[in-house]
């Protein structure tokens, strides 16, 4: 493998790996705060749509992005209910709005644009373009420094930057600020923050409604800047993907964006090479699709490391009286 | 006493979440632009008013009726498993196995064997989740979830590279041998002045299914290992104390849903498709959850339920092809139920409590209500 080629492969890792980003910190927010979440799925896929729906028809992606998030948020409600102010079961209220949005999605991009399920492909200002960082045309010709710069990180599209700048900005949220010290609380002790005078419900449904956000973020990117335009099903497991990052980044944001470039290696490597020949013998491409999940589940077996999840994930809170 | 009586739990809180998703999808179907009272007429002419219309219709059930009873095992013993798509793809790599490489002489002897290979596999491929979450604590819904993918990737492997038969350019197996088909609904029951279920894909496993439904019915409730399992459901600290072993159990109930899943691989690849395809389970996996939470985790409860979502199914194929409503549809409805009846269903449960508290008279001196009969 050549210089450039590794280049171009660590390039789509990048693109590839920022839905999964965008998914796992959403889920990342959720589960902190008590609530599992495996509606990830879903939250991407109808924003996905409605994203693609809206910039098709207005021909503004931002009008796109903004209504991809919207219908996240949407179904983040529905989950905040039924997990939240009703105290049902996480877990089935997450697999519900997966099947909900696979379903919805389908259903009303068939009565919108009578196209079997899809939306039209997107043109000119309906998508994200990449954004060229200053001097990358100039730079490029500089030796090893150049094609890094220009390739790897200039040229993707501004959701991109967003998503590990979100890095970062969830770290610091989390661990430096009074509301990320409350949220993780709530997911640890959801009675000692109640003792505090502090609203478990108020707080659990806002990290419920980040994370619908951060989903709509996921789901537009995958519609409007990845690709263009909206196919059934178009998330094809990313979600899920996702939550096994997260639980491979033991619920925690670094290690969430290596989790995610190291599922999004994989992803563009299967993309790129369908079976790896190393010489004594032959990796198939189905190794390469299903490592994320068995990594996840080793780690989940705790022989490499234990990873533990917040203490009150997935119970709901009954306030004492 | 401050609860309501039995049958409302059991059944007027399903009844109402099922008409309030209903209510629900109509609304979806007028938002699409469609009349929804000439789509449930014509969902139920062409799924209940022909032969061949049941025909689909218990095909489709008797997919759901072991998908349903997989989940619903499960959730007896309070787990979730929500891998019966896999356990059923694996399900299926053991009935083809089983119906390529065994020279059966006859159906019924290869349907035995396929059924027990079927579970086998089916089993094995629950086995390792269980095994996490009973010794290591690894929780059991990721776990199965992710192995649902690695089933998909195993089996794509196999499809392509060891079973797909030279120069076939679809990844499926041969197909099976003449000895293993099944005998379908029209086999059985045509006459020749009459012909019955033309065409239909309903085959002798519905029978099968329907055996399922009372062997699980007699495991649960009239076996100790069934009281084992119930107990743990209840409250593993009690059933701790009791002497029973939280990993047995576990692993017990596991492996009998994993089997049951596998054996739904019975009616797609031997009675219908007679080889292996990629997507022998068409989502099955995932109806089960819908089918065991709609009835309640009842072997009757699953298999009405399972004719429901047959129904469902065989009506959603009808519309897709007379209408403009997509098969989606069905997905939709699914997704409701599964809302309304898994995780919604407090929201049915509190006023419904509430009103029937508000009815019942007031509280003799005492201490008992005058309505309390010996039952609760």
């Amino acid at each position: 493998m050549d210089f450039l080629t590794l280049i171009q492969v660590l390039d789509s890792t990048v693109r590839l790996a920022t839905p999964l980003l965008l998914a796992c910190l959403a889920g990342l927010f959720s589960e902190r705060a008590g609530i599992f979440d495996i509606g990830l799925e879903g939250k991407m896929l109808a924003a996905a749509f409605f994203s693609a729906a809206v910039a098709s028809i207005t021909g503004d992606v931002w009008m796109g992005l903004g209504a991809g998030i919207l219908a996240s948020i949407a179904l983040s409600v529905v989950h905040g209910l039924a997990s939240i102010t009703f105290r049902g079961n996480q877990l089935i209220s997450g697999v519900a709005i997966n099947f909900l949005a696979a379903g919805l999605t389908v259903l009303i991009a068939q009565d919108w644009f009578s196209q079997g399920g899809r939306t039209p492909s997107l043109i000119g200002a309906g998508r994200f373009e990449p954004v060229i960082l200053p001097g990358a045309e100039t730079l490029a010709g500089v030796p090893l420094l150049g094609p890094i710069y220009s390739e790897l990180i200039s040229g993707h599209s501004i959701l991109v930057y967003f998503g590990f700048l979100m890095v970062p900005l969830t770290w610091w949220l989390l661990y430096r600020t009074r509301f990320g010290l409350r949220l993780r609380a709530v997911g640890e002790a959801p009675e000692a923050v109640d003792t505090a005078g502090i609203s478990v419900v108020g707080l659990r449904y806002m990290a419920v409604g980040i994370c619908g956000i951060l989903c709509g973020v996921a789901g537009a990117y995958l519609a409007t800047a990845l690709q263009a335009g909206f196919v059934k099903d178009m998330t094809a497991g990313r979600g899920f993907i996702a939550l096994a990052a997260l639980i491979f980044a033991k619920w925690r944001p670094w290690y969430a964006l290596y989790a995610c470039l190291l599922f999004g290696l994989l992803q563009a490597v299967a993309l790129r090479y369908q079976n790896i020949d190393l010489g004594v013998f032959v990796v198939p491409v189905q190794v390469m699709d299903a490592l994320p999940y068995i990594l996840t589940v080793v780690i989940l077996a705790g022989f490499v490391g234990k990873a533990i999840p917040p203490r009150a994930g997935g119970e709901p809170y009954v306030k004492e009286r | 006493m401050d609860k309501m009586p039995a049958w409302a739990d059991a059944v007027l809180v399903p009844l109402i979440s099922l008409i309030l998703a209903a209510l629900l999808s109509a609304l979806v179907i007028i938002g699409i632009g469609e009349d929804p009272i000439a789509a449930f007429q014509l969902m139920v002419d062409g799924a209940l008013m022909r032969s061949s219309g049941w025909g689909y219709t218990l095909y489709y059930a008797t997919n759901f009726i072991f998908t349903g009873l997989a989940v619903a095992i499960a959730f007896h013993a309070r787990l979730f498993n929500i891998g019966g798509e896999g356990q059923a793809m694996i399900g299926g790599l053991g009935v083809a196995l089983a119906c390529l490489y065994i020279p059966w002489p006859n159906w019924y002897v290869a349907l035995v064997g396929a059924t027990v290979s079927a579970a086998l596999f089916g089993a094995l491929w629950a086995l390792i989740p269980a095994y996490l979450q009973a010794k290591r604590g690894s929780h059991i819904v990721i776990t199965t979830i992710m192995f649902n993918f690695i089933a998909a990737a195993v089996l794509n492997y196999v499809l392509v590279n060891l079973l797909r038969p030279q120069g076939a350019m679809d990844p499926a197996t041969a197909r099976f041998p003449e000895a293993t088909h099944l005998p379908t609904f029209q086999d059985m029951f045509s006459t020749a002045a009459e012909p019955m279920f033309r065409g239909a894909p309903a085959n002798v496993t519905f029978f099968l299914a329907v055996l399922a439904c009372f062997l699980v019915w007699l495991l649960i409730w009239r076996t100790r290992l069934g009281y084992e399992i119930r107990a743990f459901g209840f409250s593993e600290s009690g059933a701790k104390y009791a002497g029973i072993s939280p990993v047995k159990i576990t692993v017990v109930a596991m492996l009998i849903s994993g089997g049951l899943a596998g054996m739904m691989a019975l009616n797609t690849t031997m009675g219908e498709a007679e080889r292996l395809v990629m997507n022998a389970t068409e989502g099955a996996g995932f109806i089960g959850i819908a089918v065991a939470l709609m009835g309640r985790s009842h072997p009757l409860g699953v298999l009405l339920a399972a004719l429901l979502f047959g129904f469902l199914y065989q009506g959603g194929a009808e519309l897709a092809l007379w209408t403009n409503i997509p098969r989606e549809l069905i997905v939709v409805i699914q997704a409701l139920v599964i809302l309304f009846t898994g995780a919604l269903d407090n929201m049915v449960r509190m006023p419904l409590e509430r009103t029937f508290l508000a009815f019942r008279k007031p509280a003799r001196p005492d201490g008992r209500s005058a309505q309390s009969g010996p039952a609760e």
